[in-house]
C-alpha cells in the first residue's frame, strides 16, 4: 500500500488534480461540482420530458371529448408525468444544488464518499431510463397512478415488472445520495461551522436526508411486495387470499407524505438562502427556522392516512389524522412569518431570483391554504381527487419547488459559471411563468369544486370553460420554460459578457462561504477549510 | 355575491378574448341537497373564510413591505433578526384557530359517521367500469352503465359532445331512491377500488373489493343528482357515471314495484326478426362489451383481444355461447345475459359491419343452451 502511494506523490505531488479529459470526466467523475452539474442538467432535461406529457394532458383537457389520445394512454401520461416530475426533475435537482452548494457552504473540498457520488447519478439516470422504456412496452407504461393503488396497477402489461425495479433503482440511488449527503454535513464543516451555524439550505437538506433515509426502503418495500403478489402468488393486498388493498395505501402513505416534503423542505432552504441577500438583512428567526422544519419533518411521519380520508377508516383514525394534520399549520406558517418578517424594513431589489422567491411565498401559501382547507376531514369528503386536490399539489410543487429551483438557477448560474445572464430575458421569464401558472392552475380549484374528478381523459360540458382556461395556460407556461433553457445554455456561453465578481450580488459575503469563492470557483475549492465563516444571525 | 363572481368570472373570460354559449363558470362547492352536505358546506365556507383573512394580512404586508421597504426608494435595512415575543404570537393565535376550526369539524366527522337507526339499506358494487346496485330490503338488483349517446358519443369523434344531453354525467338505469328516508350505503368492488361520489349529498366513499364500507344520506327534496367515479380505477375510469334519482315515497313504492316486475319477467324467448337482433344486440354490446373490445371491435393491444375477424367468434356457434355464460380467468362470465340477450348480442358481434364480421347467420332466443344453470 505505501509503495502505491509512494508512487502516486511521484507523479503528483507539485500539481492540482484537474478533471479528465473528454467526455470521461463526465462519466467517471467525483468530482461535487461536476456531480452537481450532471445533476441539475439531468433534472432540466427531465422536466421537459415531464413538461410534455402535461403538454399532452392538457391538449386533451382542451375541449371535452377524446381529440388526441386513447383513455389508457392518457392514464399512462398522468402517471408517468408524476412519476418522472417527483424523481426524475425535482428531487434529482435539489441533489444536483446539494452536490454543488452543500460542500461550499460548509467549508468542505468536496462530498464525503465522491465514488458514492458518481454512482448514486448513474443509478438515477437507469432507473429513470427503465422508467421510460416502458412507455414503449406491450400493454403501455403503468397508468394507475404514480401511487401505484393495487389492485389496479396490477392490471399493468409488460411494463409492470420493469416499473418496480425502477422504482429499486430511484431508491438505492436517493439513499446513497442521502447517506453522502449526511456523512458530508457531520464530517466536513469547517471547524467554526457549528451545526447552529450551518446555512438554511445545509439544514433543510440534512433533514431531508433523514426522511429519504427513512421511507424509500418503505417505498422499495411496497412495491416489492406488489411484485410479489403479482408473480409470486402472494395475497398482501388481495383480499381473496386474506390480505387488504388498503393496506398497500398506508404503507405508500407512509413513504408519500415524507415524500413530499422531500420535495418541499431544501425548497425552504433556498428561499430562506435567497430572501436575505435581496432583503439585504440577515434572515428573521433562524433558530425558530430550523426547529419548524424538524418539526414538519417529524410530523409528516404521522399524517400520511389524511391522503385516505375517503378509503373508510374508524373514526377515531380518521379524528386522530385531522387533528395532526391541521397541527402542520403552525410550523409551515411560522416558516412564511419569518420570511415576511425578513422582508420586513429590509432594502429590497428585485432581481430575477429574488421574483421567483417572492411568487414562491405567496404561492406556496395558496398552497398551504388548500392543503388547511383539506385537513379538515368531513369537506375533503367533497374535495378527495378531484381538481381541487390537483390544483393545491401543483400549487405545492410547480410556483413552489419548480419556482424555487429556478430562483437557485438565477441566484446561482453566476456563481457556478463566472458569467452574469441576462436579466431582461430572466425577468420576463418570470412574469410569463408567473402569470400564466395562476391561469394553469387557479381555475382547477373551481373545477374541483364543481365536482370534476382527477384523472379522467374527458369531461362532462359544464366544465369546458375553466378547462379550456387552465389549458391556455398551461401552454404558456410550457413554452415559457424554453426562456430557462435559452438562459442556462446562453449564460454557461458567456451570458451578457459582464465580469461578474466574487460574491456577485451586494455584499452577498456576509450570507454565505460560496461568495468569498472566485466565480467560477476553481476545480477543487477549500482545500484547507476557511478559518471565519459568515455569521449574518448572531 | 353570486352576481358578482360571475361578473368576474365574465371578465376574465373576455379578457381572453374567448366566447362560449355554454358560459358555466361555477367557483364554489356545491351546498348541496341533505343535511350533511349543507354542514359540510358551511365549514367549507368557514375555512375558506379564514384562509382569506390570514391571507390579507399575510400578503397586505409583504406587499407593503415590498412597496415601502425598497433599495429604489432608498429604504435602509435594518439589521434585526429575531423576536421572541412576536415569534411566539404568531405561533399561539395560529393554534387557537387550529382549535376553533378542530371544534365543528369533529362534531360533523361524528354526524357523517352515524349510520345507526337506517330505514333501508342498499349495497353498491363497484366494478370495471359500471356500479352494481342492490336493494337489500326489496332485492331490486340492475346495473347502471353510461348511457348510449354519451358512450357513441365518447367513442366516435364525429359527434360533438356539446349535443349530447348530460354528456358523460348519464346512465341507462339511475339509482332511485325516496326523499326524507335515512338511507344506509354499503361499498364494496368487484375488481378494483371505485368511489362513489355524488357532490349534491355531501361525501363520496371507496368501494374497496373484499370489503365493506358505509355511510348514509338523507336527501331533502326530488331531483336528479349527478356525480362520477372518482377512485382511478382504469381505462374507462371517466365513463362509470352515477345518477341518484330522488322522488317521493309514493313514486317510490311504484317504482319498486315495476323494477320488482320487470326484474322478474322470463326472456321473451319469441323469435325475431333479423333486424331486432342486430339492434338489440348492439345495444347489449354498447353496455356489456364496448369498454374492452372497442366500438370498432378491435380490442386494446396487449389487454383485450380484438372480436374482429377472431375465430372464437366468426366460428361454431355453440362454443362460443358456452364461452361467453362461463367467461375466462380474463373476462368475465356473462351468465347475467338473458337468453334473448344473449342470442342479441351473438348475432351482432358475428354480423356487425360496424365490427368487420359478416358471418350471415343468426341464432334466436330459444336454441340458446345454458351451460350452467342459473336459476336458484
Amino acid at each position: 500500500m505505501s509503495a502505491v502511494i509512494a508512487e502516486h506523490d511521484d507523479h503528483h505531488d507539485d500539481h492540482d488534480h484537474g478533471p479528465a479529459k473528454g467526455l470521461l470526466r463526465w462519466i467517471i467523475t467525483t468530482n461535487h461540482k461536476d456531480i452537481g452539474t450532471l445533476y441539475l442538467l439531468f433534472a432540466l432535461a427531465m422536466f421537459f420530458v415531464g413538461g410534455a406529457m402535461a403538454m399532452v394532458i392538457r391538449a386533451e383537457l382542451f375541449e371535452p371529448g377524446l381529440q388526441f389520445v386513447d383513455p389508457q394512454f392518457f392514464n399512462s401520461m398522468t402517471t408517468m408525468h408524476a412519476l418522472v416530475m417527483v424523481f426524475g426533475a425535482v428531487m434529482p435537482a435539489f441533489v444536483g444544488l446539494a452536490n454543488w452548494m452543500i460542500p461550499m457552504m460548509i467549508g468542505a473540498p468536496d462530498m464525503a464518499l465522491p465514488r458514492m457520488n458518481n454512482m448514486s447519478f448513474w443509478l438515477l439516470v437507469a432507473g429513470v431510463l427503465l422508467l421510460a422504456s416502458t412507455l414503449f412496452m406491450e400493454g403501455g407504461a403503468p397508468a394507475g397512478g404514480w401511487t401505484l393503488y393495487p389492485p389496479l396497477v396490477l392490471q399493468t402489461g409488460k411494463a409492470f415488472p420493469f416499473a418496480v425495479f425502477s422504482v429499486h433503482l430511484l431508491g438505492i440511488s436517493s439513499i446513497m445520495g442521502a447517506i453522502n449527503i449526511i456523512a458530508t454535513i457531520f464530517n466536513m464543516r469547517a471547524p467554526a461551522m457549528t451545526l447552529m451555524k450551518m446555512p438554511l439550505f445545509v439544514w433543510t437538506w440534512l433533514i431531508t436526508a433523514f426522511l429519504l433515509i427513512a421511507i424509500m426502503p418503505v417505498f422499495a418495500g411496497a412495491v416489492t411486495m406488489l411484485l410479489t403478489d403479482k408473480f409470486f402468488h402472494t395475497s398482501f393486498f388481495d383480499a381473496a387470499g386474506g390480505g387488504d388493498p388498503v393496506l398497500y395505501q398506508h404503507i405508500f402513505w407512509f413513504f408519500g407524505h415524507p415524500e413530499v416534503y422531500v420535495m418541499i423542505l431544501p425548497t425552504f432552504g433556498v428561499a430562506s438562502t435567497i430572501i436575505p441577500v435581496f432583503a439585504r438583512k440577515p434572515l428573521f428567526g433562524y433558530a425558530s427556522m430550523v426547529y419548524a422544519t424538524a418539526s414538519i419533518a417529524f410530523l409528516s411521519f404521522i399524517v400520511w392516512a389524511h391522503h385516505m380520508f375517503t378509503v373508510g377508516m374508524p373514526i377515531a383514525g380518521e379524528l386522530y389524522f385531522m387533528y395532526a394534520t391541521m397541527l402542520i399549520a403552525i410550523p409551515t406558517g411560522v416558516k412564511v412569518f419569518n420570511w415576511t418578517a425578513t422582508m420586513w424594513k429590509g432594502s429590497m431589489t428585485f432581481e430575477t431570483p429574488m421574483l421567483f422567491s417572492i411568487a414562491f411565498v405567496v404561492l406556496f401559501t395558496m398552497g398551504g391554504f388548500t392543503g388547511l382547507m383539506m385537513s379538515v376531514a368531513p369537506v375533503d369528503f367533497q374535495y378527495h381527487d378531484t381538481y381541487f386536490i390537483v390544483a393545491h399539489f401543483h400549487y405545492t410543487l410547480v410556483p413552489a419547488s419548480v419556482f424555487i429551483l429556478m430562483a437557485a438557477g438565477y441566484f446561482w448560474l453566476p456563481k457556478w459559471t463566472g458569467h452574469m445572464y441576462n436579466e431582461k430575458i430572466g425577468q420576463l421569464h418570470f412574469w410569463l411563468s408567473a402569470i400564466s401558472v395562476n391561469i394553469l392552475f387557479f381555475p382547477q380549484h373551481f373545477l374541483g369544486l364543481a365536482g370534476m374528478p382527477r384523472r379522467i381523459p374527458d369531461y362532462a360540458v359544464q366544465f369546458a370553460d375553466w378547462n379550456m382556461i387552465s389549458s391556455i395556460g398551461g401552454f404558456i407556461f410550457g413554452v415559457s420554460q424554453l426562456l430557462f433553457l435559452w438562459i442556462v445554455i446562453d449564460t454557461i456561453k458567456g451570458g451578457t459578457g459582464e465580469k461578474v465578481s466574487d460574491e456577485v450580488w451586494e455584499d452577498a459575503k456576509k450570507h454565505g462561504l460560496e461568495w468569498t469563492l472566485p466565480s467560477p470557483p476553481p476545480y477543487h475549492t477549500f482545500t484547507t477549510p476557511p478559518t471565519e465563516i459568515p455569521t449574518e444571525h448572531f | 355575491m353570486k352576481k358578482a363572481k360571475q361578473l368576474f368570472a365574465s371578465m376574465i373570460f373576455m379578457t381572453l378574448g374567448l366566447g362560449s354559449a355554454h358560459a358555466d363558470y361555477t367557483l364554489n362547492l356545491m351546498e348541496g341537497k341533505t343535511k350533511l352536505s349543507h354542514d359540510i358546506y358551511d365549514l367549507h365556507m368557514l375555512i375558506l373564510w379564514i384562509c382569506v383573512f390570514i391571507g390579507i394580512g399575510v400578503f397586505g404586508t409583504m406587499f407593503y413591505s415590498i412597496y415601502h421597504h425598497r433599495k429604489s426608494k432608498g429604504h435602509k435595512a435594518e439589521q434585526f433578526h429575531e423576536n421572541t415575543t412576536v415569534e411566539i404570537i404568531w405561533t399561539i393565535i395560529p393554534t387557537i384557530i387550529l382549535v376553533a376550526m378542530a371544534i365543528p369539524a369533529t362534531k360533523a366527522m361524528l354526524e357523517i359517521n352515524d349510520v345507526k337507526e337506517a330505514e333501508m339499506t342498499i349495497k353498491v358494487t363497484g366494478k370495471q367500469w359500471y356500479w352494481d346496485y342492490e336493494y337489500t330490503d326489496s332485492g331490486v338488483h340492475f346495473e347502471s352503465h353510461l348511457d348510449e349517446g354519451s358512450e357513441r358519443a365518447h367513442r366516435v369523434s364525429n359527434i360533438d359532445p356539446k349535443t349530447v344531453p348530460h354528456y358523460l354525467l348519464n346512465v341507462d338505469k339511475p339509482l332511485v331512491v325516496p326523499i326524507k328516508k335515512k338511507i344506509r350505503f354499503v361499498f364494496t368492488a368487484a375488481d378494483v377500488i371505485h368511489s362513489w361520489w355524488v357532490p349534491d349529498l355531501g361525501w363520496k366513499k371507496d368501494a374497496n373489493p373484499g370489503f365493506i364500507n358505509e355511510a348514509w344520506t338523507s336527501v331533502d327534496e326530488p331531483g336528479i343528482y349527478r356525480g362520477q367515479c372518482t377512485e382511478l380505477c382504469g381505462r374507462d375510469h371517466g365513463f362509470m357515471p352515477i345518477v341518484v334519482i330522488a322522488m317521493d315515497q309514493a313514486s317510490y313504492d311504484a317504482w319498486t314495484k315495476d323494477t320488482l316486475a320487470k326484474q322478474n319477467a322470463k326472456p321473451d324467448l319469441a323469435d325475431q326478426t333479423r333486424e331486432q337482433l342486430m339492434a338489440k344486440g348492439e345495444s347489449v354490446y354498447l353496455r356489456n362489451c364496448v369498454a374492452c373490445h372497442q366500438i370498432d371491435g378491435t380490442g386494446i393491444s396487449g389487454h383485450f383481444p380484438a372480436l374482429r375477424g377472431s375465430a372464437k367468434v366468426t366460428g361454431p356457434i355453440d362454443p362460443l355461447i358456452g364461452f361467453l355464460q362461463a367467461g375466462t380467468s380474463r373476462m368475465p362470465a356473462f351468465s347475467k345475459l338473458k337468453d334473448d340477450e344473449l342470442a342479441q348480442l351473438i348475432t351482432y358481434i358475428r354480423n356487425a359491419p360496424a365490427l368487420g364480421n359478416k358471418v350471415g347467420d343468426e341464432i334466436q332466443p330459444n336454441k340458446i343452451t345454458p351451460v350452467y344453470d342459473d336459476e336458484e
